[in-house]
């Protein structure tokens, strides 16, 4: 199928879904407050500019999810390559891993709220988890993945010692892998950005919370659709960071 | 031998798996001399490459002294050329040759400089920029021999490195090996089961045979250089070898 076909096909099955979304509060078949057509949201997401809320929540919405993501991306990474370098690493963490790895990452909100407060700290904390294991695992697996033959080079040229062979050749080689674990985490943090707002910390979830309590439905799809478009924005530039990172790829 | 630049006496090598000893060399001796092109031929699995890498570092022998008279204080005074380039995808070719150098002090112009001359030594002086799949399999082992060569070795070490390739860029690549010996005056370590290949570049054959592996047999190619292909001293040099060779497989 050419491009522009499945563009074409692509561009008509969403405004059939538009079209079946608008018509069924319009013929009736659900309350307009339970399900709001789209038409009523552009105005609605005007309302929420022109009133500042929604630049305010967004933006600290996004401190949350770029420091929670930071945050568990990098201990992710950091301890996934110990645990992918070092064996006895590995085994003096296996059964902790095994612990921990389990808990969903919203069953630490009632720690994150005594530890933190209702604070932005608690959000970054819950967001930091969620995107944790998703990094560690991804990171360890990437770096046993390694190729036993490119170690061999480095050694065979004198680098023995591991701070060598991690910068020199596991690092650069683990790369896609860890690179897939970061992509699946943007996702996932998102998810974690709303649950953790939704017990009080200011920003998109606690927004929508409060909009559903109003039974301000087209409010909610406003912040619903925002978050489908930073999301798609994120994804999209981190698959170009990608795309540049592994050029050396065939 | 008076100049030997390796020395190796009575070396063995066993593997040790699940508790079964597997002897790979048992009381192997090889005096190589500065200078000397030697190859080293021999069945498959006889040891060829566990000698390299015992050479190398890669593997550390059980028993057996390797005296080496190489320069003082050089951190890299062998350089090993494998049998799959083993090329880093990641990096272009001109920092795949400078990667050996990373540890020796030259900023990072100097190396590709030096990566640079390699690359022309090789004949590969335009393709720096490329990235390692955008070779040919005979490209892809002439950036392994610059990149061995970058770091300035006393003695060049060789994994079968041109067995893969096809018969026209292998008999290019004999021709160019020895172009560069000749001009580098490397000392030059090479494995190979090829025995046309042998004769055509060494200055001595080692026969590794038996199991454990051991020197079987030594034999001198007194045929001047450069030598035409298939010379018919050349010639003569490959029967006597393969003489030598079926009768040793035969004692054993
Ligand atoms: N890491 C290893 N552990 C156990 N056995 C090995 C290892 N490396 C090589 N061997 C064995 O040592 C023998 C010699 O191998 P090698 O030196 O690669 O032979 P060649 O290069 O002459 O074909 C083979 O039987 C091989 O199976
Ligand atoms: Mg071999």
């Amino acid at each position: 199928m050419s491009l522009v076909r499945s563009t074409l096909l692509a561009a008509a099955g969403l405004l059939a879904f538009l079209l079946f979304w608008e018509a069924m509060p319009r013929l009736g078949l659900i309350n307009p407050a339970f399900l709001p057509p789209p038409s009523t949201i552009p105005a609605a997401f005007l309302r929420e500019v022109s009133l500042g809320i929604w630049p305010e929540a967004v933006l600290s919405s996004l401190s949350h999810y770029v420091a929670g993501l930071l945050a568990g991306a990098g201990a992710g990474v950091g301890l996934g390559l110990l645990s992918g370098m070092f064996r006895p690493f590995e085994s003096f963490t296996a059964w902790i891993v095994r612990l921990l790895r389990p808990i969903p990452g919203l069953a630490w909100v009632p720690f994150a709220i005594i530890w933190f407060g209702v604070q932005p700290s608690a959000a970054v904390f819950i967001i930091a988890i969620g995107v944790f294991w998703i990094v560690f695992f991804a990171t360890q697996g990437a770096v046993r993945g390694v190729d036993r033959d490119l170690i061999e080079v480095a050694q065979a040229f004198g680098f023995r010692s591991p701070l060598a062979r991690l910068t020199k050749i596991l690092l650069p080689a683990a790369t896609p892998g860890i690179l897939v674990g970061l992509r699946t985490a943007l996702g996932q943090a998102w998810m974690a950005v709303v649950a953790a707002e939704i017990f009080g910390v200011p920003g998109v979830g606690q927004r929508m919370m409060q909009a559903s309590s109003l039974l301000s439905t087209d409010i909610v799809v406003v912040y619903m659709l925002t978050m489908a478009a930073l999301y798609g924005l994120f994804d999209s530039a981190f698959v170009a960071l990608q795309g540049w990172l592994l050029r050396w790829r065939a | 031998m008076a100049d030997a630049i390796i020395d190796i006496r009575a070396l063995s090598l066993a593997y040790e798996r699940g508790g079964v000893r597997n002897v790979i060399l048992s009381n192997l001796d090889l005096t190589i001399a500065r200078g000397e092109f030697v190859v080293i031929v021999g069945e498959s699995g006889v040891g060829k490459s566990t000698l390299l890498r015992v050479l190398i570092g890669l593997a550390r022998p059980s028993a057996g002294k390797v005296r080496l008279d190489t320069r003082p204080g050089c951190r890299t005074p062998m350089a090993l050329v494998f049998q799959d380039a083993r090329l880093l995808p990641w990096r272009r070719v001109i920092d795949n040759v400078a990667f050996g150098l990373e540890g020796s002090g030259l900023s990072r112009a100097e190396r590709r400089a030096k990566a640079a001359e390699m690359l022309a030594l090789v004949g590969l002086a335009d393709l720096g920029g490329r990235w390692p799949h955008q070779l040919s399999g005979g490209q892809r082992q002439r950036v392994a021999i610059a990149r061995a060569l970058a770091v300035e070795p006393d003695v060049l070490l060789m994994d079968e490195p041109f067995s893969a390739l096809d018969s026209f860029t292998r008999e290019g690549l004999q021709d160019e090996l020895q172009r560069i010996k000749a001009q580098t005056g490397k000392t030059v370590l090479f494995v190979t089961h090829d025995i046309d290949e042998a004769v055509t570049l060494a200055d001595r054959v080692v026969v590794l045979a038996g199991s454990p592996g051991r020197v079987a047999a030594e034999v001198r190619i007194d045929v001047p250089r450069p030598r035409p292909r298939r010379d018919a001293a050349l010639l003569d040099a490959a029967r006597s070898l393969r003489a030598e060779l079926s009768r040793r497989s035969a004692d054993l």
